[in-house]
C-alpha cells in the first residue's frame, strides 16, 4: 500500500509518500513559509502554499519514482490548524482524490505527531509528551483514543522559553546549534543559585505564566544575575515537566516514554527525563529533529494506518478541523 | 528515622507514587502509613529540598486542619520536615478508582458523596491539587481523601475551578465510559452542599479554564511579535 500525505495546518506545506513496508518513507518534500518578519499570516502563509504546491507534490511523485495512479490513498491533515492554510490542502486533496478516484483519508495532526515517532523510535505503547512552541500535552492511548492526562494551563513550554529569553534581550535566534538560549544562559550559572521563584505544578498540568512574569521581573529589577534567573527558571520549568510526566507513568502504568516536539531536542531536558526513566525503569524515546516539525510523512504515514481500518472521508465531508482536538480523534489502529 | 516507630510488625511497601514512597507499618500500634518524599535525581538539590519540604509541611498541615474540621482525611500521626516523612492514619478501603473501573453496585452514589466532600473542602478555603479517583480511597461506604502535597489555601474561583477542572479530566482519561454519570454524581453532590447557583459558576469557570492552553494557533501567531 502506497500513501501520499498533504501537511498544511500552519507554517509548512509538505507532501510525504510512504509505503506499508521498509523503507516506509518514499519522499518527504517541504516548502516551509518564513514570514518576512512578525508571527504568521494565515493568509500570506495560505497564498505562499498555493504558489509551492503543484511543484511540492510534483517533486515528491518524482522523488518516489512514482505517479499519481500509483498511489493508493490520499491522505490530509484536516486540523488543527490555521482555517485559511488548512484549506489548500484540503481543497487539493479533495481534487487529488476526486480526479484519480483514490481514496480521501482524514488526519489528525497531532495524532501524525505521535504516529511518526512510534515508526521512527520504534516505540509500541509510550506515555507521549509533546513539547513544542504550540503545545504542552501528556497523553497515552487508552480504549480508541490518545486521551490526555495533562496539559498547560496558560502557555506551552516552548511558548514560555521562547518569549523568556527574547524579553531578556537573548533572541533572536532562539536555538544556536541545537542548543536553546535558556540553556545556554543556564549553564553560565556558576553558583547553580535557586531563586525565589514560583513552582506551578496542578495535579498533572503545568502552568508558566506566573514564573515568566516573575522571572522577567526579577531580571528587571536588577536584584539577580541573568544567568541564576536562567538556570532558576530552567530548573523549575523542567522539574515542573517531568514530574507530571511522572505523575503520568504513575498512573497509566506505561513502561515508555515518547517525547515528541521542538523542546525534546534540548539535551538537558533529555538527561533529565532518563534520570527519572532509569527511577521508574522505563525507557525514553526522542523523535529526531526531522521529524519532530510538521511534514507531510507523518499525515501519509497516520493515512496508511486509517486506511487500513478503514477510514475514509467522502471528499464532499471533508471540511477542516481548526479546532480537531488530539483526544477527539478516534484511533482505531492504535491497540498495541 | 527514629526506629521505635518501625517496631511491631514488618513493614510493607503499599505504592510508589510519582513523588513519594509509601509504607504500611504501625505507629504507637496503630495501622498507619509512611509516606516519604524521596530526593529525585532529576532536579536541581536545592529546589528538589525546597519542593519536598514545602510539600510535607503542606500535606501535614492541611490533612490535620481537615481531619479537626471533621472532613473524611487520614489523622496525622507525625511529621519531619528534613526527611520529608509523614507519618499517618492508614484507611483500609479500596481506591475510588478500581472501584469504578470494577463498577461495583454504588459507585455512582460514591461519587457523590466524594463531591460533598470535595464542596466541604471547598468551602472551608481548601483547594487539593491533584483531584483525582487514585487519590481518594473508600472505607466503608466513606470516601477518603488522600494526597495533599500540591494542596493550598484559596477561596478563589480560579482556584476552585481548576480543582473541579483536574477531576473532570481525570475522570476523561481514566474512566471514559461513564464519564457522563461519574461528573454528573459529582456536581449532584457538589450542589447539594454549596448550592446550584455555585455549581453553575464554577462549571463556568472550568470551561474556560479548558480553552486556555490548548490551543496551538493563536499562539504561534502571537510567538513571533
Ligand atoms: N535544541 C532545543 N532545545 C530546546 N528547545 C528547542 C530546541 N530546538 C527547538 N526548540 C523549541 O521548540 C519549539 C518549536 O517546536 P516545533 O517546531 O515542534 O513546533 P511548533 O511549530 O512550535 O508547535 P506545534 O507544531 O506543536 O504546533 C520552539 O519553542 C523552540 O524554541
Ligand atoms: N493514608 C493512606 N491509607 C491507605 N492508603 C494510602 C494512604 N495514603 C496513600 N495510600 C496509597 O498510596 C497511594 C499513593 O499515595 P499518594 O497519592 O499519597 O502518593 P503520591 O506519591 O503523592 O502520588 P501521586 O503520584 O498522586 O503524586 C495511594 O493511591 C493509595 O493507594
Ligand atoms: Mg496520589
Ligand atoms: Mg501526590
Amino acid at each position: 500500500m502506497i500513501i501520499l500525505g498533504i501537511e498544511s495546518t500552519a507554517h509548512t506545506f509538505g507532501v510525504g509518500i510512504v509505503k506499508d513496508e521498509p523503507e516506509y518513507i518514499l519522499a518527504d518534500v517541504r516548502a516551509k513559509y518564513v514570514p518576512e518578519k512578525g508571527g504568521i499570516h494565515p493568509r500570506e502563509a495560505s497564498l505562499y502554499f498555493m504558489r509551492e504546491a503543484p511543484r511540492v507534490i510534483a517533486e515528491a511523485l518524482q522523488t518516489a519514482g512514482l505517479r499519481m495512479n500509483d498511489v493508493d490513498g490520499i491522505a490530509v491533515a484536516l486540523g488543527p490548524g490555521m482555517g485559511p492554510c488548512l484549506r489548500v490542502g484540503a481543497t487539493i486533496a479533495r481534487a487529488l482524490s476526486v480526479y484519480f478516484n483514490k481514496p480521501l483519508i482524514p488526519v489528525n495532526h497531532a495524532v501524525a505527531h505521535i504516529e511518526i515517532g512510534k515508526l521512527i523510535t520504534g516505540a509500541k505503547d509510550p506515555l507521549i509528551v509533546y513539547l513544542s512552541g504550540g503545545n504542552t500535552i501528556i497523553a497515552a492511548f487508552v480504549a480508541g483514543r490518545y486521551r490526555i492526562f495533562g496539559e498547560t494551563l496558560d502557555i506551552p513550554l516552548g511558548n514560555f522559553m521562547d518569549t523568556f529569553v527574547r524579553e531578556v534581550g537573548l533572541a533572536p535566534p532562539y536555538v544556536v546549534k541545537g542548543m536553546h538560549q535558556l540553556d545556554k544562559c543556564a549553564e553560565e550559572s556558576k553558583e547553580k543559585k535557586i531563586l525565589n521563584l514560583p513552582y506551578v505544578v496542578k495535579g498533572q498540568d503545568v502552568s508558566f505564566s506566573g514564573l515568566l512574569t516573575a522571572a522577567l521581573r526579577l531580571v528587571r529589577s536588577g536584584k539577580a544575575k541573568l544567568e541564576d534567573v536562567c538556570y532558576t527558571v530552567r530548573e523549575i520549568a523542567y522539574s515542573a515537566i517531568i514530574e507530571v510526566s511522572e505523575r503520568g507513568l504513575a498512573h497509566t502504568g506505561k513502561k515508555e516514554v515518547l517525547l515528541v516536539g521542538g523542546v525534546a531536542a534540548s539535551s538537558v531536558l533529555r538527561s533529565k527525563f532518563e534520570a527519572m526513566a532509569a527511577l521508574r525503569r522505563v525507557d525514553v524515546k526522542v523523535v529526531p529533529p526531522k521529524y519532530a516539525g510538521d511534514n507531510g510523512v507523518m499525515i501519509a504515514w497516520t493515512g496508511l494506518l486509517a486506511l487500513k481500518h478503514g477510514v475514509t472521508i467522502e471528499p464532499e465531508r471533508a471540511y477542516v478541523r481548526q479546532r480537531w482536538k488530539l483526544d477527539q480523534a478516534d484511533v482505531p489502529w492504535g491497540d498495541p | 528515622m527514629t526506629k521505635p516507630m518501625y517496631r511491631g510488625e514488618t513493614p510493607k511497601i503499599i505504592a510508589l507514587g510519582a513523588e513519594a514512597a509509601l509504607i504500611k507499618h504501625t505507629f504507637l500500634g496503630m495501622p498507619a502509613v509512611y509516606k516519604v518524599r524521596l530526593p529525585k535525581p532529576y532536579r536541581d538539590p536545592k529546589l528538589d529540598l525546597r519542593l519536598r519540604s514545602e510539600r510535607t509541611a503542606t500535606e501535614a498541615k492541611i490533612i490535620h486542619d481537615l481531619r479537626l474540621a471533621g472532613l473524611p482525611v487520614p489523622a496525622l500521626y507525625y511529621v519531619s520536615l528534613s526527611e520529608g516523612l509523614i507519618v499517618m492514619e492508614y484507611v483500609e478501603g479500596d481506591l475510588l478508582r478500581d472501584l469504578i473501573n470494577r463498577r461495583i453496585s454504588g459507585y455512582v452514589d460514591l461519587v457523590r458523596e466524594l463531591g460533598k466532600v470535595i464542596a466541604l473542602m471547598h468551602g472551608l478555603g481548601v483547594v487539593h491539587g491533584d483531584m483525582t479517583t487514585s487519590n481518594v480511597v473508600v472505607r466503608e461506604g466513606t470516601p477518603y481523601v488522600i494526597d495533599f502535597g500540591l494542596a493550598k489555601y484559596s477561596s478563589e474561583l480560579e482556584d476552585v475551578g481548576v480543582d473541579v477542572h483536574l477531576f473532570i479530566r481525570a475522570v476523561e482519561s481514566t474512566h471514559y465510559d461513564v464519564m457522563e454519570e461519574v461528573t454528573i454524581a459529582f456536581f449532584e453532590g457538589y450542589a447539594s452542599i454549596a448550592g446550584e447557583e455555585r455549581v453553575k459558576e464554577i462549571k463556568e469557570k472550568v470551561k474556560e479554564i479548558r480553552l486556555r492552553g490548548r490551543y496551538v494557533e493563536e499562539r504561534r501567531q502571537k510567538r513571533n511579535k
